[in-house]
């Protein structure tokens, strides 16, 4: 039977579960509920905010509009390419800088242009996301209504001083997870090397400023130093990793075989390194 | 009758001033059509402020920077702006009478309204049968309107306010039979009167309860608003009004609340009869306070209650409250008799 008429007679019919009957009370009482709702609310406070006397106290994370921190942008173009809208415009030169002590300069990319379309933007927070030396930020600000459409592009100068209405983070939660950037148990990567301390929150006017002359270099290390932590974290038992010096006597050994082989020497040079290293391991492990 | 008689021959506070009756028309006239002009204002504003407050807003707080006490006066300037637009398929004769037909019908109520002892315009002998007579009139303007305008939705809006004033006006007049019965008169002045020491809601609740219900149906206000129900039929009968002329509707139904809460004060709430004989205070702010009282009332229902369906909303009168007004006049006569 596809149709179920809830109602099953017979030996073996279960109790129709009804709905406790409503208690009977007077005729119009619900009215007079009614009545009291709406006079309950009359005399309570209005929660109206009166904008434009007074202002909306917003809170830290609002998308208000996006400040740029002009020190800690690199010229990625990360945020432009990653924008949906195609609202950011970055111009950008690049500068060879002499070496210290010899060698080759090194090349710095300085920032011309970087310019929001707020006509454009819809405030998506890709840009903020993508940053990867937090240039960009998130204010609560949003009172920069224009009467003409070009004025709504905003230049460095103007996002520069959009930073100084970012407001700290909130606090976190109590017992909340603490920040990723931040495993408590990994050692922070040493300052000396980076450059900077690790960007714990991330608030320009609360971080020290970096110098432009070094903001480019110190950047690149953090990849490649947070590479094999993160590396052991997740894979849990790979080959330990032992410094041994390769075997000598496996080396010429197997360098004389490929060689009689008739391999290329290059190649027979790598493969007798390989089996000398695998050997010592052997040996070393035992 | 002798009694009726003697408050015929009584005297309003104008008549004193001036020697010549035509003065005196005239000094009246004035006085009714400042008091109507002013007073749904006061309403409006009401309306305003409490709906606002009753869902957690302020409401009006700028026009005449107290508390948005002017938002009338300035929509008044803002509708008197708009242009006046009369549809190329309307009827514009009918189309633009129909306003004033809705409006002079609640000016002439405040004529016989008693706001004192001897604050009135007229005493009519037949007091509350004219006033109850001429409310009726203002749907005849609402039926121009729908039929005017060339647009289904307002003859829609008009033909249900039509049904619904047929079904409505039937308990209205049997619960003002009731208080006529009791009083003995049906002037409204010899009503208020009468209750000089008692209100006549303690011995007619049921009457009272019939007569507010029927005047909010009649005022076609909430829950009972099915003829300008704005999500299926955008206005009713007003939809193809503007300007002035939709302004002149929007006063209408102002000044009809103040109308019916009027009527129903005397009625039912003694007119300028002072609370516990505060005599004091005169009736005119006894009468005042009660006509706002009762306007608060409509108002709350307003922010309180959904609207009704038509056939509930007409099942309502003609099984409840027609019903209802009948026993209610067969227990009040077989009381009176009695009682003699």
């Amino acid at each position: 039977m596809a149709i179920d008429t809830g109602q099953e007679v017979g030996p073996n019919a279960v109790p129709v579960r009804t709905r406790e009957p409503a208690k009977r009370s007077l005729p119009g009482i619900g009215l007079l509920k009614g009545l009291g709702v709406t006079l309950k609310h009359m005399l309570q406070r209005s929660i109206t905010q009166q904008y434009p006397d007074e202002k909306p106290n917003l809170p830290p994370r609002t998308r208000g509009v996006i400040a740029l921190k002009e020190e800690n942008c690199t010229v990625c173009y990360k945020c432009s390419r990653e924008c949906p809208d195609w609202c950011i415009y970055i111009d950008a030169h690049k500068e060879t800088h002499p070496p210290a002590a010899g060698g080759k300069g090194r090349s710095v990319k300085v920032l011309d242009r970087f310019a929001i379309d707020y006509a454009l933007c819809m405030y998506c927070g890709i840009c903020v996301e993508v940053c990867p030396f937090d240039a960009l930020f998130w204010a609560p600000d949003f009172e920069y209504a224009e009467y003409d459409i070009v004025e709504m592009t905003h230049e460095k100068e103007r996002l520069e001083e959009w930073t100084y209405k970012v407001l700290p983070p909130p606090m976190l939660e109590i017992g909340a997870e603490p920040p990723a950037e931040e495993p408590p148990g990994v050692a922070p990567i040493p300052a000396a090397e980076v450059g900077v301390p690790p960007l714990a929150a991330g608030v320009p006017p609360a971080s020290p400023p970096r110098t432009a002359g070094d903001s480019p270099a110190p950047s690149a290390p953090e990849p490649a130093a947070a590479t094999p932590t993160s590396a052991a974290a997740v894979a849990p038992a790979p080959a330990e990793h032992m410094e041994v010096e390769p075997d000598q006597e496996t080396l010429d050994r197997v360098l004389a075989e490929e060689l009689a082989k008739g391999t290329d020497r290059r190649v027979a040079e790598g493969r007798a390194k390989a089996a000398a290293i695998r050997a010592a391991r052997k040996k070393a492990g035992q | 009758m002798s009694h009726g008689l003697l408050l015929t021959a009584g005297q309003s506070f104008v008549d004193g001033w001036f020697n010549s009756l035509w003065v005196v028309v005239i000094a009246k006239a004035i006085i009714v059509l400042v008091f109507v002009l002013v007073a749904p204002l006061g309403v409006g504003y009401m309306e305003h402020k409490v709906l606002a407050h009753m869902q957690h807003r302020l409401g009006p707080m700028y026009a005449g920077r107290f508390h948005g006490w002017a938002q009338l006066l300035a929509d008044g300037v803002k509708f008197v702006q708009k242009e006046d637009i009369v549809p190329s398929a309307a009827d514009s004769g009918v189309f633009s009478l129909a306003p004033a037909v809705v409006l002079v019908p609640y000016i002439a109520i405040f004529v016989v309204i008693p706001f004192g002892k001897t604050v009135w315009a007229v005493n009519l002998d037949v007091g509350i049968f004219y006033v109850l007579a001429i409310t009726s009139v203002s749907i005849i303007g609402i039926m121009m309107a729908g039929w005017a305008s060339a647009n289904k939705f307002s003859l829609i809006g008009a033909l249900r306010a039509a049904a619904q004033l047929i079904a409505y006006e039937l308990p209205l007049i049997l619960a003002a039979a009731a208080v006529v019965m009791q009083a003995g008169t049906l002037s409204l002045v010899g009503i208020a009167d009468a209750q000089h020491a008692f209100w006549y809601v303690l011995t007619q609740p049921i009457a009272f309860f019939v007569f507010m219900v029927a005047a909010i149906a009649e005022l076609t206000r909430p829950p009972f608003d099915m003829p300008i129900a704005d999500s299926e039929i955008i206005f009713g009968a007003f939809t193809e009004y503007t300007g002035l002329k939709f302004a002149f509707f929007l006063l209408a139904e102002y000044a009809g609340i103040v109308a019916f809460s009027a009527i129903a004060s005397v009625l039912f709430l003694g007119g300028y009869q002072p609370i516990l004989g505060l005599h004091i205070i005169p009736g005119f702010f006894w009468m005042s306070a009660k006509v706002g009282a009762l306007s608060f009332f409509i108002i709350w229902l307003r922010a309180t209650f959904p609207r009704l369906r038509e056939d509930q909303l007409q099942r309502f009168a003609w099984v409840v409250l027609i019903p209802l007004a009948l026993a209610d006049i067969m227990v009040t006569g077989v009381i009176k008799v009695l009682v003699k």
